[in-house]
């Protein structure tokens, strides 16, 4: 970034003079870029503009065009961005502003939008794919029904089924022409029909090539469509099948053939709804409005359980961080002491706990804490029977005690850190002043300490708000009272709770779980803000 | 200066790959009004496999490519995913042409509109019935079966020479032995209804009442039923004789039974290779009954589905009747998974083993586990509920009548 000197200036005239360095000046500026730079340049733009033209040409193919836009208008901008000689700040913001959307903003987005909908189990994609799969399923083979050799004909593009009957008539049919018998076929040596003159016969080949047509095709056994029609699952056999759902796309309804029952289009419910109430499955994702919200303060299965399991979380989130903190600074105190010998060798030994994966050290305990073959009460308790997981009380402390084992390795790190930038002048000052060991921790020590650390304990008490991993593998929620008639043990948090709640067995109700997600969200953000502000007052100390 | 461009454009560079590609894969679950899809991206079939099974599907698909000239690709899934994740993309467009399977995800499946119905045709007759019906949910097949799985009792020969006829025989023979347990199930703190569903039956107490096909009927709960209650009352009382315990979980159970503490052991053949190399020499026999009738375990059956949005269908049918339906393929599945084998002629060969036999025998007898989405409300208040009576909670009758109220109520 040298600032160019034009060399041949004092022979030439005034006029040209400027205009020559001008031009000098733009050929110095572009050269000073860097010829490798300006080629890795254009090479990472042209591989970023090369994804994007296959994106481009894909969504152009799938005609969506919203994210067509999108990926056009981004492409653009990042080009404009990076060719511009100026917008230095936004070279470096670009890329992590498409993480930002990407990955927060949209998935963020996108969670509160399925709040409104009724995504989950029996309403997972489209009406139209919910048209498809009912009459896809509806296709019942007519019980006892003879199996027909098949042979695929192709006339001018339209297919017809030449099928031998088990008795070694030969018919043929298509979905215009219902099945006719036809004493012209060329057969084999078992005498099952392989032709017909003025048809070709299709070869496997040429069926697995056609098959989306083929096996979409229904010939009429008769001019009743009561007698069922013939199709084929493999394209060498053909099934006689009745259909039980009849869609009627004007009117939108679904008829059941056999009882007459008329299903008619729910668009507020997503599925097709008979007079009675009874719905059809699968039936399609809708917007709901606020009827998740409502589910989830309204259902008794939810409610009943509801102040005790937030009473619950509260007391759990702030006791978690409360007694690993504490345990935490003891011992970062106790190690931070100089005339202890062999610090470093404990120090890594607390840290241990930290190593595991939180899932995995929950499980172990588990076990450990089993009454009757658990290693707690075996070796500890010389045998006790203690319910340890299986008592409400017993239970919630060992929730709590796991999590101290789990959690203070992690603040008696951030309060080491912290406490070594605590400059020993000032423990030094107190002392000559003739403060006592505990003033000194509790009026300087602890104030200082809590400046950097208050942060990191809000986030902390966030993170155990949510501790899905130690309730779930722990105590699953237990101990539940079976009398109780829901399924919401003693130590459920909210998010284990809405776990239970919105995904029983393998019913899953995505709609519910955003819903219950965002009242959390609420919940979190509205305490953790009330937090930073009381941490500004601590941050005046400095 | 110039280093820091360089990765602001890598940033940049990998940003929008990622931008473009995430886009493109959001998108492709919009209009499936693409037509430009070439034939040779239509006749290629894509299966979703789990680990083991994986390589004895390459050679059926190559013989199948072979034959017909589709290409199969092979695509390997964690098991435990795979019910979750057809669920989610068959509905984009992004999902398999045909996925391995268990029949209790069928309920599920159909209810999403994630699968189609398979026409097995007249090779149905060649499956083991319980696989057939496993496979079916209101009267259709959904799937091709390849394996049957069950609970039986694993018997310690050097602690029990005889295969106990009744449970207070099994009993009296696990007390003689003079072991730690008289016999093992796994109970844990919430109970396991599965292990200690075929006592259940045995007092003639079955979740839900079948149809005359063998499908349940979701309509007809009879666990509450007088059989239920007597269960019940038998839950309590093994419980205070100390014969199930809550505490035994399945860790502990296995453990315990391959150290030898008992010499009975209520589990599947997944323990067996294990109480085998702990120096343990198994024999395989029925449950014994507890309340008179038959007891009848759950049978898992596992096989292959077709996507209800697949373009292959012909294809996909004829690979999974004729291919994985093929007795070399079937006796090849069961060599890597050691899980007894759907069809028939398979299964016959298999039964040379003793251990394999012993669970086949049992799983003559058995019951499919329930593949109504209604089952998955059941879990919930069973097991907690079986926990209760045998912790001597409360009285039995009424705990478990409580239960059947709460079921009945969650399926509604």
């Amino acid at each position: 970034m040298t600032t160019p000197v034009p060399r041949q200036t004092s022979d030439a005239e005034p006029v040209r003079q400027s205009k020559r360095l001008r031009q000098a000046a733009r050929m110095a500026e572009a050269a000073s870029v860097g010829v490798k730079t300006l080629l890795l340049k254009i090479l990472l733009l042209g591989i970023v503009d090369a994804i994007s033209v296959y994106a481009l040409f894909v969504l152009f193919l799938k005609q969506d065009w919203v994210v067509f836009g999108l990926v056009l208008f981004v492409t653009a901008v990042v080009n404009w961005i990076y060719f511009s000689r100026q917008k230095l700040p936004a070279k470096y913001l670009t890329p992590g502003l498409i993480f930002l959307l990407i990955f927060q903003i949209f998935v963020v987005g996108y969670s509160g939008y399925i709040a409104f909908t009724n995504y989950g189990t029996g309403h997972n994609s489209t009406k139209e794919d919910a048209v498809n799969a009912l009459i896809v399923g509806s296709q019942q083979r007519v019980p006892d029904s003879a199996t027909y050799d098949l042979t695929v004909l192709d006339q001018l593009g339209a297919y017809s089924f030449l099928v031998t009957d088990p008795d070694g008539d030969i018919s043929v049919g298509n979905a215009e022409t219902p099945l006719h018998r036809v004493n012209d076929a060329e057969t084999d040596a078992a005498g099952t029909g392989i032709g017909l003159p003025g048809y070709t016969t299709l070869n496997f080949n040429d069926i697995v090539n056609n098959q989306e047509a083929i096996a979409a095709l229904s010939v009429p056994l008769s001019d009743d469509p009561n007698d069922g029609t013939l199709r084929t699952p493999d394209g060498s056999s053909a099934y006689l099948y009745l259909s039980d759902l009849v869609y009627d796309a004007s009117a939108d309804t679904m008829t059941n053939a056999t009882t007459d029952v008329v299903y008619t289009a729910d668009p507020r419910s997503g599925a097709f709804t008979a007079e009675n109430g009874e719905e059809l499955r699968p039936g399609w994702k809708v917007e709901v409005g606020f009827d998740n919200f409502v589910t989830a303060f309204g259902t008794e299965a939810i409610r009943g359980p509801l102040i005790s399991v937030t009473l619950w979380t509260f007391a759990f989130a702030f006791l978690a961080v409360a007694t690993t903190f504490a345990l935490g600074m003891a011992l970062a105190l106790v190690f931070n002491n100089m005339r202890m010998r062999g610090r470093n060798v404990y120090r890594v030994i607390m840290i241990l706990p930290y190593a595991f994966p939180a899932f995995l050290s929950a499980l172990v305990w588990a076990g450990m804490l089993n009454p009757q073959f658990g290693f707690v009460n075996q070796v500890l308790f010389g045998g006790a029977e203690i319910p340890w997981l299986t008592n409400e009380w017993l239970a919630k402390f060992s929730i709590l005690f796991v999590n101290l084992w789990l959690g203070f390795p992690y603040m008696f790190l951030v309060t080491t850190g912290a406490l070594q930038s605590i400059p020993d002048e000032l423990q030094e000052a107190a002392t000559v002043d003739g403060a006592k060991p505990w003033q000194v921790f509790r009026l300087i020590k602890l104030p200082l300490l809590l400046v950097s650390v208050a942060p990191l304990l809000i986030a902390s008490f966030a993170f155990n708000f949510n501790n899905f991993n130690l309730i779930y593998f722990l105590t699953n929620g237990g101990p539940r009272d079976a009398t109780a008639g829901v399924n919401v043990g003693a130590t459920d948090i909210l998010i284990s709770m809405v776990y239970k709640v919105a995904f029983v067995g393998a019913n899953r109700d995505y709609g519910l779980a955003s819903a219950f997600s965002i009242i959390i969200f609420i919940l979190v953000a509205v305490i953790s803000i009330i937090s930073f502000r009381q941490t500004k007052a601590l941050e005046e100390l400095n | 200066m110039l280093v820091k461009k360089k990765k602001g454009l890598l940033a940049a560079g990998a940003v929008m790959a990622v931008a473009s590609v995430a886009l493109a894969g959001c998108s492709a679950g919009g209009s499936t009004g693409g037509s430009g899809d070439s034939d040779s991206a239509s006749s290629a079939l894509t299966v979703w496999v789990d680990a083991d099974r994986a390589a004895v599907l390459k050679d059926a698909a190559a013989a199948f490519t072979e034959e017909s000239g589709v290409k199969v690709k092979l695509v390997q899934k964690d098991f435990g995913k795979i019910q979750e994740e057809l669920i989610a993309q068959v509905p984009t467009g992004k999902g398999p042409d045909i996925s391995i399977a268990a029949h209790d995800w069928l309920g599920n499946f159909v209810t999403n509109g994630v699968v189609q119905p398979v026409e097995l045709g007249d090779t149905a007759a060649d499956y083991e019935p319980v696989a057939v019906t496993a496979m079916s949910y209101e009267g259709k097949t959904y799937g091709v079966p390849y394996s049957i799985e069950n609970i039986a009792l694993l018997r310690n020969t050097a602690l029990a020479p005889n295969a106990p006829a009744s449970y207070d025989e099994m009993i009296a023979a696990g007390t003689a032995a003079g072991t730690e347990f008289p016999f093992l199930v796994q109970v844990g703190p919430e109970s396991d209804p599965f292990h200690l569903y075929p006592f259940q039956t045995s007092f003639g107490a079955p979740v839900f009442g079948t149809n005359a096909d063998g499908s349940y009927n979701p309509e007809d709960l009879i666990v509450g039923n007088a059989g239920g209650e007597a269960f019940a009352a038998w839950l309590a009382q093994e419980g205070a004789a100390g014969h199930l315990s809550v505490n035994v979980t399945g860790d502990i159970a296995k453990e315990k039974f391959n150290a030898g503490a008992s010499p009975f052991f209520i589990t599947g053949p997944w323990n067996v290779p294990d109480a085998q190399k702990a120096g343990i020499d198994v024999a395989v026999d029925p449950i014994p009954s507890a309340g008179g009738a038959a007891a009848q375990p759950f049978v898992g059956v596992q096989g292959f589905v077709v996507s209800a949005k697949t373009k292959n269908a012909l294809a996909a049918n004829e690979f999974l009747v004729n291919y994985i339906g093929s007795e070399d393929v079937q006796t090849a599945l069961y060599e890597v998974g050691g899980r007894a084998p759907a069809l028939t002629s398979a299964f016959e060969a298999a039964s040379s083993d003793p251990i394999t036999a012993g669970f086949g025998a049992v799983a003559a007898d058995a019951v499919p586990m329930p593949n109504i989405p209604q089952m998955g409300k059941v879990w919930q208040f069973w097991g907690v509920t079986e926990a209760a009576i045998i912790s001597g909670e409360g009285d039995p009758a009424q705990l478990w009548q409580k239960m059947t109220g709460d079921i009945q109520a969650a399926i509604k």
